[in-house]
């Protein structure tokens, strides 16, 4: 594990620095779209209501016992962040909310906790406001009100329809990814109507439906080949669609790896480590492509063995340095320790946690994680009385925060 | 508000364009939709992947549907940089535009000489964003590396999977993922420009965003000393949680998070005494029953149709929906209602249906979308539109081979 690492005091601020984001939202994709801006800058606050976001009870937990200020799944969507707690449902409580959104530019706002907002009503108001709503489906449509969770978004988006073997059920996506890809698309679209308010001033209500999000990330393999050739994909198990051999995941003597390499100098030096085999030389075995698509068990067969009797760490090995895409699978532990992302200072520690780092490295308005996820309330004093003034003992009193 | 829609939110942005496959031209596609000027850079010698093979029809490079979808709205500049002239070119271009994108491996476009450093001497507020296997530094940043290595290295490729079963393959998705990461990032440093004057170089690493997306698992592993590793469609608190086969080769996601909706899907099945059997009868029995639960279940999906099945759990508030192929997605009234799908006249392919932003705006409407350039379509306007060139210039470098 990494250890911590003073951060530098100089660090200059993400690119995003200066925007202010109000976000009140009950689940991951709205939580992700916030972190998203947070991490490069945004000064974004997290309003809860008195109780705690929903999140806050779901695990991993240390040791396996729940304690709502330590859940992995809220500390890893909740860094960077502000928090305080307002019960928006009362009178006082939502125009408080009122007061912070009078200091913001952006809104991010999710699920059921976005069906007790005014939309509109803000935005008639603050005409400079970015209001992004995140919702399974959509503001508008005939599903609009369906429920989802992330299994059924995977099934919706089309990524279960191509995830997993074809004689077995289709497979959801691990982790809620659904939602982050959906968070992701939201923060595109903030940023977005950020850069078109530079123009006017006037802001926009962005409209994400997290089930849109992957479908539109399949553009690039199933939907073409259905709507110009009529091929309906499949699920192609541990293969890759469209691919020439060798392409898939095999077993090795300590795991998995998986081998994509489809140009023609890097299968040559693939097939050079694994030395004379008798059946280079027949036909059955020159067209790459039908090895891939068409008996796929039988080619992969050929080789299978060179993996199943080696450690990832020595396949490895073998291929980096003949650079061959064939890597481990790594666990999350061995990606955790993987020396690679260790020299780029990948994972990063705060307050003795442990988090992801940076998707994108900026030379000059770098990622930054400043703060863990707060606990419940945690900024209340200095948001709240701090920035608005207002008198936290009342506001106790009338149980609105 | 003066009734005329202002200018899209990247016009007068100027992108030149060096990615290729899918990850790269997932960015560069959403900064054209979103109104930059894209100038695709491309030569005949070394093709991108997604106009060749089997990704066109009749191996013709102007005729890829996958090539097509994710370079809508890009204006394709046909030069060869090894000729003579051809760096230049790109000298010149860079000049007079605000970003460029690329996806080669790390180093590639520093050897062609037109690298972060090479392009600030002709631009001083360029901004730079290349996309790698591993990023630009580190032990691997040389590694070359396609979407499965990505997710394999990145840790969610061993999450992803059947409990008993390898890890399977989640290609679909990853590209594109990386493609996303990207454009925010170009975005955020336009907007950082805005605000700063300053250009600057940003370093993505296909690796490192995905493994930016194992969030939880990463908690999980440290606060539990558990690996993290496949459960299929198993989930850790929610039972009935499953994709369960309908009539044909459908199949429907249901998935249940209270008691309450488990009663209103045992009152849909027509059976409510199920939700006060023992082994079903709250949350936590549910999940020690699940294998039982499941059985229950499909016995029941599978004999109805997985739409109509839809409609009604989801009238009675149970989070269901049909694993969607490619024809649903294109044809679903909820999708085309929501605007999702345009169409565009492709010269070679004819009138298709494609996806634009993933987003609506109000009140910014959707942006218009072209067909994806033929190879070397826009050379003409680039050249003597946007660089100025005499017919004469333009017939030396094509004499030199520059537009091969």
């Amino acid at each position: 594990m990494p250890s911590e690492r003073p951060r530098p005091a100089s660090a200059p601020p993400g690119p995003l620095a200066g925007v202010a984001v109000i976000e009140i939202a009950d689940g991951v994709a709205g939580a992700f779209c916030s972190r998203t801006l947070a991490d490069l800058g945004a000064d974004t606050i997290k309003v809860e209501p008195p109780e705690g976001d929903a999140l806050r009870s779901h695990g991993p937990f240390p040791g396996d016992a729940p304690d709502p200020e330590s859940g992995g799944l809220f500390r890893f969507l909740n860094a960077n962040k502000r928090a305080v707690t307002i019960d928006v449902t009362t009178a006082t409580g939502a125009a408080l909310l009122n007061r912070l959104l009078d200091g913001a530019d952006v809104l991010v706002t999710e699920g059921s906790v976005r069906r007790a907002l005014d939309l509109d009503a803000m935005r008639a108001r603050l005409p400079s406001l970015v209001a992004a709503s995140v919702t399974p489906f959509g503001e508008t449509g005939p599903y609009r009100d369906y429920a989802a969770y992330d299994i059924n978004i995977s099934a919706a988006g089309g990524l279960s329809f191509g995830t997993g073997f074809p004689d077995r059920e289709p497979l959801t996506i691990p982790l809620q990814q659904n939602a982050y890809l959906g968070g992701f698309a939201a923060a595109l679209a903030v940023v977005t109507a950020l850069q078109a308010r530079d123009r006017d001033g006037e802001g926009q209500l962005v409209d994400t439906a997290v089930a849109e999000a992957p479908a539109l990330l399949l553009n690039g393999y199933h939907l073409p080949t259905y709507i110009y050739k009529g091929i309906p994909g499949r699920r192609w198990g541990n293969r890759m669609s469209l691919g020439l051999f060798p392409n898939c995941v095999l077993p090795a003597l300590d795991g998995h790896i998986c081998i994509d390499a489809p140009q023609l100098a890097q299968y040559r030096r693939f097939l050079e480590v694994l030395g004379d085999q008798p059946w280079y030389s027949e036909p059955r075995y020159r067209n790459r492509r039908a090895m891939s698509e068409e008996y796929p068990e039988e080619a992969e067969a050929l080789i299978a063995p060179w993996f199943a009797e080696r450690t990832k760490e020595d396949i490895f090995e073998t291929t980096r340095t003949r650079r061959i895409p064939c890597v481990p699978v790594k666990t999350i532990g061995e990606a955790v320790a993987d020396p690679h992302l260790g020299e780029r200072d990948f994972w990063q520690t705060i307050d003795g946690e442990l988090y992801p780092g940076p998707p994108y490295r900026f030379s000059e308005s770098p990622w930054r994680l400043d703060r863990p996820a707060p606990r419940l309330g945690e900024h209340n004093g200095e948001v709240l009385r701090d920035r608005l003034g207002l008198d936290l003992a009342v506001l106790r009193r009338a149980g609105v925060v | 508000m003066s009734g005329v829609p202002r200018a899209a939110p990247l016009s007068g942005v100027r992108v030149l364009d060096f990615t290729w496959n899918l990850a790269g031209p997932y960015c560069s596609l959403q900064l054209a939709l979103l109104g930059a000027e894209v100038i695709k850079v491309e030569t005949a010698t070394n093709l991108d992947g997604m106009r060749r093979g089997q990704y066109a029809i009749d191996l013709d490079p102007d005729a890829s549907p996958t090539f097509n979808s994710v370079n809508l709205n890009k204006l394709g500049l046909r030069l060869n940089l090894k000729r003579a002239g051809g760096v230049e070119t790109i000298e010149s271009l860079a000049a007079v535009s605000d970003v460029l994108v690329e996806n080669s491996r790390t180093g590639v476009l520093d050897r062609m000489g037109i690298g972060y450093e090479a392009l600030r001497r002709h631009n001083p507020t360029i901004i730079v964003a290349s996309s790698s296997a591993f990023g630009g530094s580190g032990p691997e940043s040389a590694y070359p590396g396609y979407a499965s290595v990505f997710n394999a290295s990145g840790g969610l490729g061993s999450l992803t999977g059947y409990e008993d079963g390898p890890p399977v393959e989640l290609r679909d998705s990853i590209d594109l993922r990386v493609g996303a990461a990207l454009t925010y990032a170009v975005l955020c440093a336009l907007w950082h420009r805005e605000r700063t004057g300053d250009g600057q170089y940003i370093d993505l690493s296909s690796v490192e965003a995905i493994a930016a997306l194992a969030g939880s698992s990463v908690f999980e592993h440290l606060m539990t000393s558990a690996v993290p590793t496949r459960v299929g469609n198993r989930d850790a608190r929610h039972a009935p949680h499953g994709l369960y086969r309908c009539r044909g080769d459908d199949w429907i996601a249901i998935s249940v998070g209270s008691d309450a909706e488990f009663r209103s899907l045992c009152g849909v099945m027509g059976r409510p005494g199920l939700a006060s059997d023992p082994r079903f009868a709250d949350g936590y029995r549910r999940l020690r029953h699940a294998a039982e639960l499941d059985a229950v279940l499909e016995a029941w999906t599978r004999r109805r149709a997985a739409s109509a099945l839809t409609e009604t759990l989801q009238h009675a508030g149970v989070a269901a929906y049909p694993a969607a192929s490619g024809e649903m997605l294109l044809n679903d009234g909820h999708v085309r209602a929501r605007g999702a799908w345009q169409e565009v006249e492709h010269p070679k392919m004819g009138r298709r249906a494609v996806q634009g932003l993933a987003w609506r705006s109000t009140p910014d409407g959707p942006p218009e979308a072209r067909p994806a350039p033929l190879l070397g379509e826009h050379n003409g306007y680039i050249l003597g539109g946007v660089l100025g060139l005499s017919s004469g210039a333009i017939g030396a470098l094509t004499e030199a081979g520059a537009f091969e």
